[in-house]
């Protein structure tokens, strides 16, 4: 620097800053501040040896100690795993009636729940398990095989129409376009539709009702107020799963979809099935 | 042809001129070391009116450090009986009557404005009167030098002991000053982590082996940081360290006053006074006895005029009136002066620096000084930027305790659920979920009654405390504590409108008649946000 300044009367260098004609005399670090620095570089060798440090191109230095972030998370999982294993071992022994009646329990299973949902059954029903078309939503108060506690565990244990778990729940219903001629079916899906609304052509629905009374009640029973033991679901409510208007309820009556829930006690084991049916209770529609 | 032969070989008569030039970079000035070793410093102890001053400044920072967390104070049963206890476990800072829950930090952090600007305020009326007399760094020096000299004696007596070739008197010496300071350090880190716990059972927790392992680690750092920087690193800590002293220089203005030599009077300063007035040569009021220097804790010669280094402890001004005492002359050679007056006063002693220091200019025959000297005139610290710091400061002060005295007890939060936004229930109606957080900011259980205010025909059910539905229901929080709520807020079909609709939940807590409320949005189909 050509501009250098020498203070006259210490003869130290200064800064070169200046306030008012003051300037700041620039001093040389202590002994002891020079060291600390220095130490701080022997430190950070010896750390890049027994610590994870440098990058290599597929993987880096393993460092001496053997020290993994990975190892302390599989620690970490293992630790919250043993320290939730007496809560989690009451709820695989107690009954969902038990938990739910238990405030912690039924906390601990809520969020347990909520967290396995996530995981779980958001691809179908939704993260708001909102559902959708073909898919129940599960914050409602309609249930196709009962809202209690449970029901639902039986329902999430073993499925719906599940290939392989005997005790799924089953129905079927039939294909009616072999049984009914289409002019029929339109007269029924008219009739179905004035349960809850006005359909297009209402001279149909009094044929619709004699035809409902022959070949529907056993199911969805003579108000159509549905079977939950059959999982046929109520026709005379608000709510409705697969359709929305005339043309598709006829075409549900000529050839049904059926939806397929797997059985979840065999996958996630059973304490995860009771919390799973304990945080369905919980939202809002449980009975 | 030979190169090194000049043609012009022979004629001789030319004279070289010398240019005027100075090489940019001696050989002395860039020959600095990178380091500069340190120099003992060994301060005489002082006597005086600051000195007695600094000595109650320490005993009360000191005792307030100390004793605060063995304060105890009443809270009833269902919350800690410690006066100051910042319970990080727990979330909750108690002050005396006064109870901070994580979300009204803004009280710590409106006090550390207050704090900033009082230093300000303090800085640029009386100087770095922190720095001087408060910084913890000063009063724990201040504490081990007087241990110190306790045990070796004072200046000479340290001095000496210091260039002594060791022996058993020096090593016990050594020994016994070392272990005072740390047992002193230890009791610092220990005072600090009471703060943080019930005192009576964690000294006994500590004592037992039986506290946290962090409480340890906290003394053990704290007792580390308060033996190497107050009693070995000193005065380094101040110079090297802290940047507070480079902030200051931008806070002090000529109004502020800070501890001067007033050589307007001191100079000529002479050893042999009499000798030297005898002789009919001017003579100021410094002797040059040094006793300014040999007291200053940071080694320096106030004399040198305002410096970096000088924390402005106003040791020296003890030092040098006990000396004017002696000789007969009034007191203030060194003593808090602005630079203003300072500057009045050199003008009229150099003649408006005109001429050298002459002491006849400012004296009347008798010795006494003439009316033109200017004294300290206290109405300095009164001046429009001392006036702005105090009323923002003062501002800030009366906008916390007027919030502080208007702070609600009991809070109600509002989460609307978004996922679903509503859902359609079977009747044909549309019921929306809301987390709703209660909180109960007293240490006494309290029922509060939770209601709905618009949406008429809306009714709610909250889950775990009624599945009927309602639109008031009583729920008991516990002293102290949040509590979270699940409420499901359900319209009957006839009701739905296309647009949102506004409503609040109403928190009441009927016997203190506090209330608090949140608004809230109803979603239904025909309005999705």
């Amino acid at each position: 620097m050509a501009d250098k300044h020498i203070d006259e009367i210490s003869g130290v260098e200064t800064t070169g800053h200046e306030w008012d004609g003051i300037r700041e005399l620039n001093n040389p670090m202590p002994r002891w501040w020079v060291w600390t620095f220095y130490a701080t570089i022997l430190w950070a060798l010896g750390y890049t040896i027994l610590y994870p440090a440098w990058p290599l191109v597929s993987d880096a230095t393993r460092g001496a100690l053997g020290y993994s972030s990975r190892a302390d998370l599989a620690a970490d999982v293992e630790g919250a795993k043993i320290a939730t294993g007496d809560i989690v071992e009451k709820i695989a022994n107690a009954s969902v009636d038990e938990i739910l009646a238990d405030q912690q329990l039924s906390q601990f299973a809520t969020a347990g729940g909520a967290a396995a949902f996530r995981v779980n059954c958001t691809p179908c029903h939704g993260t708001g398990a909102a559902g959708g078309k073909g898919y129940p939503n599960l914050n409602d108060d309609e249930w196709l095989w009962g809202g209690d506690v449970n029901a639902i565990y039986q329902s999430v244990a073993h499925g719906i129409r599940d290939s392989v778990d005997p005790d799924t729940r089953v129905s079927e219903m039939p294909a009616f376009a072999d049984m009914l001629k289409p002019e029929e079916i339109r007269q029924v899906s008219s009739y179905v539709v004035s349960l809850t609304g006005t359909p297009h052509d209402p001279s149909l629905v009094e044929a619709g009702r004699q035809l409902f009374a022959d070949n529907c009640i056993s199911c969805h029973g003579e108000k159509a107020e549905g079977n939950r033991d059959m999982g046929a679901p109520n026709l005379g409510d608000a709510i409705w799963l697969k359709v929305r208007d005339e043309a598709e309820i006829a075409k549900q009556i000529q050839s049904p979809r059926h939806g397929v829930m797997p059985a979840w006690a065999t996958r996630l084991g059973d304490a995860t099935v009771k919390q799973l049916a304990v945080y369905v209770h919980s939202l809002g529609g449980g009975e | 042809m030979n190169l090194y032969t000049s043609p012009a070989l022979g004629s001789n008569d030319q004279t070289v001129e010398r240019i005027d030039a100075q090489p940019v970079h001696p050989p002395g000035a860039s020959r600095q070391p990178l380091y500069e070793k340190r120099k003992k410093i060994f301060p005489k102890k002082a006597e005086g009116r600051f000195r007695r001053f600094k000595w109650i400044v320490m005993l009360i920072t000191l005792g307030i450090y100390y004793l605060t967390p063995w304060i105890r104070w009443d809270r009833g049963p269902f919350a800690p009986d410690q006066a100051v206890l910042i319970d990080l476990a727990n979330r909750r800072f108690y002050f005396f009557f006064i109870e901070i829950w994580p979300q009204e930090f803004f009280f710590v952090a409106g006090l550390l404005v207050m704090a900033g600007f009082g230093l300000f305020l303090l800085t640029s009326a009386v100087g770095r009167a922190w720095c001087g007399y408060a910084c913890p760094q000063t009063v724990w020096v201040d504490l081990f030098l007087a241990v110190e000299g306790f045990i070796e004696g004072d200046r000479n007596a340290r001095m000496k002991l210091d260039a002594a070739p060791w022996s058993f008197d020096k090593l016990w010496k050594r020994v016994a000053k070392h272990t005072t300071w740390i047992a002193i350090a230890v009791a610092t880190g220990g005072a600090w982590i009471f703060y943080f716990a019930d005192a009576p059972s964690l000294a006994f927790d500590v004592v037992t082996g039986q506290a946290a392992g962090i409480a340890y680690w906290t003394v053990a750092i704290l007792t580390a940081t308060t033996y190497v920087l107050g009693g070995l690193m000193r005065e380094q800590v101040c110079i090297y360290m802290c940047p507070w002293p480079r902030i200051q220089g931008a806070m002090l203005d000529e109004s502020s006053l800070v501890v001067t030599y007033n050589d307007w009077r001191g100079e000529p300063r002479s050893r042999h006074a009499k000798k030297a007035a005898a002789a009919g040569q001017a003579v100021g009021d410094c002797v040059d006895c040094n006793a300014c220097v040999a007291v200053c804790p940071m080694g320096i010669d106030i004399r040198d005029g305002q410096q970096l280094a000088c924390i402005t402890c106003a040791l020296c001004i003890d030092a040098c009136d006990g000396v004017m005492d002696k000789i007969g002359k009034p007191r203030g050679l060194i003593a808090y002066a602005t630079l203003e007056e300072y500057e009045s006063n050199m003008a009229l002693a150099t003649s408006g620096g005109t001429t050298v220091i002459e002491p006849s200019r400012i004296r009347n025959v008798d010795g006494t000084f003439i009316d033109k000297v200017r004294p300290f005139n206290w109405r300095v610290i009164f001046r429009p930027r001392t006036l702005l710091y105090f009323g923002v400061w003062s501002a800030v002060g009366v906008g916390l305790v007027f919030a502080l005295l208007s702070r609600d007890r009991l809070e109600v939060n509002v989460l609307h659920d978004r996922n679903p936004q509503f859902v359609l229930e079977s009747d044909g109606s549309i019921r929306n979920g809301y987390t709703i957080r209660l909180l109960n900011m007293i240490p006494e259980p309290r029922t509060i009654m939770v209601s709905m205010e618009g949406l008429p025909e809306a009714t709610m059910k909250i889950t775990g405390i009624t599945d009927v539905p309602g639109r008031l229901f009583a729920v008991n929080v516990e002293p102290d504590k949040t509590l979270a709520l699940r409420v499901f807020v359900t319209l009957p079909k006839e009701a739905i409108s296309a647009q949102t609709s506004d409503f609040r939940f109403i928190a009441e807590d009927r016997s203190s008649h506090e209330q608090d409320s949140y608004a809230a949005v109803f979603n239904t189909p025909g309005a999705k946000k």
